[in-house]
């Protein structure tokens, strides 16, 4: 069956380097001695830890819970026992460290009792629940809680408003190969996922979307595709071109649908998965095992680079060992592929969910880049911009922090592909750029908001004020107006409660004024500062003196004391 | 930041651009020594001096790097289009102002490569043009009709000591744009004009055989994908409708398309001056209407403007509408509704 194809705009051809660890089949690892797990491994609100240092846990347990909606579990990658929960360094780009679970292995590797279930049965609810107890998130790089991604929303018309399900095995990025190698060689469970997904989804068709530089892939798809007779399955080889994988640029490959601006690939009735996603998916489903390792490449400059089935936890610096350790004048490491990866800040760092790839660099393969001239408008960035944008122009005013214009010349639609920065022969950093008036234009955004909060608050405390005050004005005037009244009723009589307090209080007077003349005649004083000897009197006034000018040196020098300015 | 991505594409400089738009010259130079003489050689090597001269002092003045910016090449490529616009054998201060505008003024004051609004050779040619018009119409005649062939050492001498013994009349000849705007005027029968020695299959005589190599070296342009081909498809295109146009509505006044293809700057304006991207509009829209008025202009500025070519002034009035073009053509990007349009005013999201 051959199948339209449709041309994204722009693309490049970056040297693939797939042939460095492509060739060898997927190795697994030796147990090491301790894991670090990271309870972030997701897009979205980190899983809660559920376990105490000091427990014994086993491979496969739930040590992190999903916490809220967009969350999914972590499980122990062996057993072993928890030695601390604290921040420990993570592979992020910040290089900031993030809360994790330290296992300490026993070298027993005993599993929980793992449930295998015959999806067939199962409703998709249920089975979305299994699938979030288990860990999913998208393999791709992405980590979204596949769960989430597996409920089609309401039906349309009484179909599901999913109508299609696309497996991402495009792979476009330079140096990964753990994609391919997973297809290569489970073709079939890869297949199993997707049929789990479409079950779930609803989906009418399902298409496997893998680039044509990956013919045993392709081959071994074709063949597993033949073993099941799947008609509802398609596969589907693309055109070489980064960034094909993409996942918005795929649906359009495959479907010819755009994908409206900040929308979802749901938008247009697409749900779209990594082809790792969807092994993991059948192993939890099916097998009842939680997502505690991916297929992940280490390549560049290694001994022995290739494809390692991968615990989470494992820390990246075991990673490179088990590819033969780093080779002489090695310059450092990326995480991911080199259009959209990053810089690895510290090898302590454990393969997470999100690692795809961990290639080391040498000055030999990715040479320094040259300094940067100024731009001259050539528009090779606005050629190969799979999104149509014109880069330069979103780089001249993002540099000159003309946010707004940048934004209004569509910054986010910017996928962060790279392209831009790899054809531009100013070798000008322009994601860079982007990336910079992106991170800009949020925190304004949440200055701005907190801005207005302050105001509304502000407002509101003026307004409560001047409520009360008016209240309070109010309870007066009519207390007064109370008091009036009953003044007014016996106006011509005199009020004989009053009139008793009255006498009262003259006779205390009288009394007072008495006992004061009296004391004057005896010569008391009446205030112990009265009538004080000279020498006394001296005293004091010298004191003052130097208090006063104490004070005046102090003004002078401290003008924290400055009086108070006028409010304005 | 020094984030993805960490791969560039090999052999990709500004540098590596310019030395190929100077290669893609190459032919036509070729072509104007063997027509014209040596005093080619002459001029570019004049200009490329003073060009490298005049970046070197002004990237001082501006305490810019020196390295990078005389390697990438760009004055240099600037010097080359305006030697190519001026007639050869013209006294050496002529280039130095023509260069003094086109790489002091129009570029370093503008802020240097990149930041300039208008095409510098251009700014260099227009300056000269309205300063001294005499000399910009002094062409030397193609060799076959000149009464005396200059040697190398004879352009030397015309361009730093004056003419000497040699006068002006024996090597020049008023070019065919030149001759047809005089010979119109004067109300001679196009049959007449055009069977002066001046004109040949095309355009000029020897001039004709530029253009058509200059045709070449933008189609090499093409091929290497430092140009698209909507700004020269443009520009060519609406410069043989309004000449086409005009020539049917009063042929006694406006030559035919061919003529206008292949005389004057029109083959070096589309593919070398009209698409020099700092200057150019940077859509594809934006280029289609930028080029395709620059194209209207030329023959609108030769068929009754004062002066015999327009393509350095076209050129320079688009440059000024530019930006405003590109503001109103800004693609759809992926994902948008067609006629959603970028650049507007947009508050966050």
């Amino acid at each position: 069956m051959s199948r339209r194809l449709f041309h994204f705009h722009g693309g490049i051809h970056p040297e693939g380097h797939k042939a460095a660890s492509s060739a060898t089949p997927i190795r697994s690892m030796d147990l090491l001695p301790r894991y670090v797990v990271p309870l972030r491994q997701h897009i979205g609100t980190p899983a809660r830890p559920v376990v105490a240092v000091g427990d014994r846990v086993l491979k496969g347990q739930v040590i992190g819970a999903a916490e809220g909606y967009v969350s999914t579990a972590v499980h122990a990658p062996t057993s072993g026992r928890v030695t601390a929960i604290e921040p420990r360094a993570v592979p992020h780009p910040s290089g900031l460290f993030d809360l994790a679970i330290a296992i300490e292995t026993d070298g027993e590797d005993k599993a929980i009792d793992m449930q295998p279930l015959d999806w067939r049965n199962q409703d998709p609810s249920a089975l979305r629940n299994r699938i979030r107890e288990m860990g999913l998130a998208g393999l791709g790089g992405a980590v979204f809680p596949s769960y989430i991604k597996l409920n089609p929303g309401t039906p349309r018309g009484g179909a599901s408003p999913i109508h299609t399900l696309i497996l991402n095995g495009a792979e476009c990025e330079p140096w990964i190969t753990c994609d391919d190698r997973l297809m290569r060689e489970r073709a079939m469970e890869i297949l199993e996922g997707a049929r789990i997904m479409g079950h779930m989804l609803g989906a009418r068709s399902i298409i496997v979307g893998v680039e044509d530089n990956k013919p045993e892939a392709l081959a071994a798809l074709a063949s597993a595709l033949s073993q099941v007779a799947a008609g509802d399955i398609e596969v589907v080889a693309v055109p070489t071109l980064y960034p094909g994988g993409g996942g918005k640029q795929l649906a359009y490959t495959l479907t010819g649908k755009e994908v409206p601006a900040g929308g979802l690939s749901t938008d247009v009735g697409i749900q779209i998965f990594n082809v790792g996603t969807a092994y993991s998916l059948y192993r939890a489903v099916t097998l009842g095992e939680p997502l505690i390792s991916r297929v992940v490449t280490a390549t560049g400059h290694v001994a022995q680079p290739g494809n390692f089935e991968v615990r989470i936890g494992t820390p990246i610096s075991d990673l490179i060992a088990a590819a033969g350790g780093a080779l002489a004048g090695a310059s450092g490491e990326i995480v991911g592929g080199p259009m959209m990866g990053f810089d690895l800040m510290d090898l302590a760092a454990p393969v997470t969910k999100a690692v795809n790839c961990l290639i080391v660099k040498s000055p030999a393969l990715f040479p320094p880049k040259p300094e940067a001239l100024p731009c001259i408008r050539c528009g090779a960035c606005a050629r190969v911009c799979p999104v149509e944008l014109q880069p330069f122009e979103m780089y001249w005013f993002s540099r000159a922090k003309e946010f707004g214009k940048a934004q209004s010349y569509n910054l986010f639609d910017c996928i962060e592909c790279g392209c831009c920065s790899y054809v531009c022969p100013s070798h000008i950093p322009l994601v860079d750029y982007y990336r910079f008036a992106k991170s800009e234009i949020w925190e304004r955004e949440r200055e701005k908001q907190a801005a207005e909060q302050a105001r509304a608050r502000h407002e509101f405390k003026t307004f409560r004020l001047e409520r009360e005050k008016r209240e309070k004005a109010e309870k007066f005037a009519k207390a007064a107006e109370a008091s009036k009244a009953k003044a007014a009723v016996p106006a011509d009589g005199e009020d004989p409660e009053a009139a008793r307090k009255k006498a009262i209080l003259e006779a205390a007077l009288a009394r007072a004024a008495k006992a004061k003349e009296e004391m004057a005649a005896a010569g008391i004083a009446p205030k112990n500062t009265d009538n004080l000897p000279a020498r006394v009197e001296r005293e004091i006034s010298e004191i003052e003196a130097r208090r006063a000018a104490m004070s005046e040196a102090q003004t002078a020098t401290d003008p924290a004391t400055d009086p108070p300015r006028a409010a304005p | 930041m020094n984030g993805s991505p960490f791969t560039l594409q090999a052999d990709n400089s500004v540098s590596a651009i310019m030395l190929k738009v100077m290669a893609a010259l190459v032919p036509a130079i070729i072509a104007h020594a063997w027509f014209f003489g040596p005093g080619i050689w002459v001029s570019l090597l004049v200009c490329s001096v003073l060009a490298i001269g005049l970046e070197t002092l002004m990237l001082l003045m501006r305490a810019r790097p020196l390295g990078p910016f005389l390697k990438d090449g760009s004055v240099l490529v600037t010097a080359w289009l305006l030697a190519l616009s001026l007639p050869t054998l013209a006294p050496w201060w002529l280039y130095a102002v023509g260069m003094i505008f086109a790489v002091v003024v129009a570029k370093h004051l503008y802020g240097g490569l990149g930041q300039n609004l208008f095409n510098p050779a251009m700014v260099g040619y227009a300056a000269l043009i309205i300063s001294f018009p005499v000399y910009m119409t002094q062409w030397p005649a193609p060799q076959n009709l000149a009464l005396h062939d200059i040697t190398l050492a004879e352009s030397f001498d015309l361009v730093f000591a004056g003419q000497g013994a040699i006068s002006v009349d024996a090597y020049t000849a008023a070019t065919a744009l030149d001759t047809w705007k005089t010979q119109t005027r004067l109300g001679k029968p196009v049959e007449d004009i055009l069977a002066l020695p001046a004109f040949g299959w095309g355009g000029g005589q020897g001039h004709e055989f530029v253009a058509l190599m200059y045709l070449l070296g933008g189609l090499l342009l093409l091929g290497n994908r430092l140009i698209t081909w909507h700004i020269p498809a443009a520009f060519l295109g609406s410069v043989v409708c309004t000449a086409w146009g005009l020539h049917l509505l009063n042929p006694a006044q406006h030559a035919g398309p061919l003529f206008h293809l292949f005389s004057g700057g029109v083959m070096l304006g589309a593919f070398f001056i009209a698409t020099d991207p700092v200057t150019a509009a940077s859509t594809p829209r934006g280029k289609l209407i930028y080029a395709g008025l620059a194209g209207m202009l030329t023959v609108l500025i030769r068929g009754f403007g004062g002066y015999p070519d327009g393509v350095a002034f076209s050129i320079l009035l688009m440059n000024v509408a530019a930006p405003f073009i590109d503001t109103y053509t800004q693609p759809r990007v992926f994902g948008h509704k067609a006629g959603e349009r970028a650049g507007g005013h947009k508050e966050t999201p």
